[in-house]
Order: C-alpha cells, then sequence, then structure tokens
C-alpha cells in the first residue's frame, strides 16, 4: 500500500509526538523527586539534609501549636510545628508572617534543620488550599460544628458549595 | 500545480484546498466571506459578556473567608491561564494543520496566533504575581506550577520571534510549526504539575474530578469572565488573521500587476 504525502506526513509528526511525549513522561518520572518544591516532616528523616544544607519544609501548621514572642531586639518570633500527620518538626522563624498564616493552613518555610531538631526557617510562605468560600459559609460551617478550620481541610465541597449564604448582618 | 517562486509566499485562493469536512474552511475566500459576518457579532458578545462577567465578578460576588477582596484577581488570573493554554492547543492543532495538510491559512493563524498567547500568559504571570505577593508571601518562587507557565511564556514568544526570523515566509513558518508542536508536551506538565509534584501553587479547584472546590457565588461569574475573555480572545485574533489575509491578497495583487507591467515594457 502507498501512503500518500500527507498521510505519511501525518504518519511522521504523530510518531514524532508519541516519540516525545515518551521522552518527557520517562524524564518527568526520573525527576520527580527532584522537582519537589518542599520536603514534608516524614520524608525528612529518609533525606536527611543535614544540618548546614538550607531546604524547603511543607505540611500544615499544628493546630495550638502557634506561639508569638518577640526577641531581644524587638523583632517578631514564632515558634510553631509542622506536620503532614505521620511527623512533626518544631519551627522557630524571626520575622513578619504572611497574611494567610494560619494554624491548620498550609505553609511552606526555608531554612535549616539544627542538630536539636529545631527547624529555622530565614522565609516563610503561606500555601493556600483550592477551596474557596465566602464568609458566611465559613461562618456557617464552623457554628453548625461541621468544620473547624485548626484541623485543617473543610468537608467536601458538595456539601457546601451551593449553600445558601445567610443574609449578611450589618455591621458584622 | 507549479511550485511558486521561493520568494513569493503561498498563492492564497488558487491553491484552495477542495475535499469536504472541515479541510473546506481552510479556503481564504471562505474564511474571508465567513468572519465578515461573523466578527461584528463576536465583538458584541464579548463586550456584554465581560461587561456583565466583570461587574458580577467585582461587584456582587462575595470575597473569600481567608482572602478577603484580593480574592477577585482569580476573576483575571484563572481566564488568563485557560486562555493561554488553550489558545496554546489551538496553536498546535494550527502547526499540525500547517505541516500535514499545508493549508496556507493555518500558518496564516499560527503567525497570528502567537503574539495574543504570549500577551495572555504574560497577564497570567503578572496577576499570579500580584496575587502571589498578599497571599503567599512571595511574587515569585520556583515551583512546578509557575516554571512551567514561564516556559509556556517563552515557547509563546520563541514561535512568534522565529516564524517571522525568516526572508522566507514558507520556512518560518515550517520551524515555527515544528517548535510549537514539541512545546505541546507542555500542556499536561502544566495541568497536572501540581498534581505530580508538590508546589507552593494550590491544586485545581474547578477542573477536578468531584464537584468543584469553589462556592458557585464565584464559580458563576468566573465562568462568564472565561467565556468573555475568550469571546475577546477569538475576536482579536480572527481580526489579526483577516488583515493578515487582506494583506496578503493585497501584496499579491501588486506583484501580479508588475509582473504584468514588466511584460507591456
Amino acid at each position: 500500500m502507498k501512503l500518500s504525502r500527507k498521510r505519511r506526513r501525518l504518519w511522521i509528526v504523530v510518531l514524532a509526538g508519541l516519540g516525545l511525549g515518551t521522552a518527557t513522561a520517562l524524564t518527568l518520572t526520573a525527576f520527580q523527586d527532584n522537582l519537589v518544591f518542599f520536603l514534608a516532616p516524614s520524608e525528612i528523616a529518609g533525606k536527611n539534609p543535614g544540618p548546614e544544607r538550607a531546604f524547603r519544609l511543607g505540611g500544615l501548621v499544628e493546630a495550638g501549636s502557634l506561639v508569638k514572642d518577640t526577641t531581644a531586639d524587638g523583632r517578631p518570633e514564632a515558634r510553631f510545628r509542622v506536620t503532614d500527620g505521620p511527623a512533626t518538626v518544631p519551627v522557630t522563624y524571626v520575622g513578619v508572617l504572611p497574611d494567610l498564616f494560619r494554624e491548620g493552613q498550609g505553609v511552606v518555610t526555608l531554612g535549616k534543620l539544627g542538630p536539636d531538631g529545631q527547624f529555622r526557617a530565614s522565609e516563610v510562605l503561606a500555601r493556600h488550599d483550592e477551596t474557596y468560600m465566602p464568609p458566611e459559609v465559613a461562618a456557617a460551617l464552623k457554628r453548625t460544628g461541621h468544620w473547624d478550620p485548626k484541623n485543617g481541610a473543610p468537608p467536601p465541597a458538595a456539601s457546601w458549595n451551593t449553600m445558601e449564604p445567610a443574609p449578611a448582618r450589618q455591621g458584622s | 500545480m507549479s511550485t511558486p517562486a521561493p520568494s513569493s509566499p503561498r498563492p492564497l485562493a488558487s491553491t484552495a484546498p477542495r475535499g469536504g469536512g472541515l479541510h473546506r474552511f481552510a479556503n481564504p475566500g471562505r474564511f474571508l466571506r465567513l468572519t465578515d459576518r461573523l466578527l461584528p457579532w463576536l465583538w458584541g458578545l464579548a463586550a456584554v459578556v465581560l461587561g456583565a462577567g466583570t461587574a458580577w465578578a467585582l461587584l456582587f460576588s462575595p470575597p473569600d473567608w481567608q482572602q478577603g477582596e484580593t480574592v477577585r484577581i482569580m476573576y483575571v488570573h484563572v481566564p488568563m491561564a485557560w486562555l493561554a493554554m488553550g489558545g496554546y492547543a489551538g496553536l498546535a492543532v494550527a502547526s499540525l494543520m500547517s505541516l500535514v495538510w499545508r493549508h496556507p491559512l493555518a500558518d496564516i493563524a499560527a503567525r497570528e496566533l502567537s503574539p495574543a498567547g504570549a500577551m495572555v500568559t504574560a497577564l497570567c504571570l503578572a496577576t499570579g504575581s500580584l496575587w502571589g505577593r498578599p497571599m503567599w508571601g512571595t511574587w515569585w518562587a520556583w515551583d512546578a506550577r509557575m516554571t512551567s507557565v514561564l516556559v509556556l511564556f517563552f515557547l509563546w514568544v520563541g514561535h512568534a520571534a522565529l516564524v517571522r526570523a525568516f526572508d522566507e515566509e514558507e520556512r518560518g513558518a515550517r520551524a515555527g510549526a515544528i517548535l510549537a508542536l514539541i512545546g505541546a508536551v507542555n500542556l499536561p506538565v502544566i495541568k497536572w504539575s501540581v498534581d505530580w509534584f508538590n508546589t507552593l501553587h494550590q491544586t485545581a479547584s474547578v477542573t477536578r474530578i468531584g464537584a468543584p472546590g469553589m462556592h458557585t457565588g464565584m464559580l458563576y461569574p468566573l465562568l462568564v469572565c472565561t467565556i468573555g475573555f475568550t469571546l475577546l480572545f477569538a475576536a482579536l485574533v480572527l481580526a489579526q488573521v483577516r488583515a493578515a489575509v487582506m494583506e496578503r491578497r493585497l501584496r499579491q495583487g501588486q506583484l501580479a500587476q508588475a509582473r504584468r507591467q514588466e511584460g507591456a515594457a
């Protein structure tokens, strides 16, 4: 069977696309461990970055762990624990925390892990989860006991994303 | 079919592909007639939908319980991100048409698509940066999502530059089409970067399995804004392609006239 020129060109493009796609997939799979933006607390033991190497630690700010303080020279200091469930790492940070920093919310910190197990952060970034919710709906979920933001992610979206927000009270 | 002289662009109307199916739309003459009637409606519809969507998003949608009013950046950022990727998918299709079927209209479409695509990708990056500073605490992070979108921006700009870098338009179009198709592997990487790698950027809220993680009070205006921006993008690109087709016809007409005069003299 003789292929027409158009058909042949189509096959060349398709085959080249398949080859390129496979190569990319293999490369990404191979690099998956190196392409991480941050390490979770339970991954630290396995990777063992050492006290001299700066790395990013990411997870949830453990509920009730945040202590705000001031250093001797009057700068704000925060102590909190970052957890991913199985493991927890205590973190100290001198500086201003981002607006979205909250207990139960995601956080990514850059710093070094001391020999005492304390992670000394030089930068704290807040992570945002994929939920977008009007304040009235969040308040209603909290009021009815369906969700405490300190304990992490909200209930399944289907249970609240069409919820009618209670009429906003004036001055609230 | 005679081969055109190397320096002259591919003749447009004379090589109109015959045949049925979608190839009918590769005829530049038919394209001009069709878009002549379509474009006024497209501009009008884009203005109405975008006006309504913007008003809904900025004035009548609720703030976010955590982000407050800053969440309204989303109504520009997310449509720009979707358009950047959807537009690139369109560029890949046009490039395939150009490489396999040698449709001259596909070359022109690809050539006119890339500046617009670069613009929406730049807007996506800029609004993301403006959003990231107050929310995350940083303008930029080299995580997989942001880096792959930056690569997309470079692909758009590279394509725009490459197709214009050749004296012979056809060779530029060929090189650009190959670049665009190679770059298409970046699209799934962008989409799933937030799932495959851990990133600072959050995972998808709307295009995910199960219910959208976004209250409908924000989701609906977001979708209306997306439709509005898409209509505007389509109108802009179609108008550009029309202008390019007419420009080329004019040049061919002038060339033919010059040849006739040369022959008469």
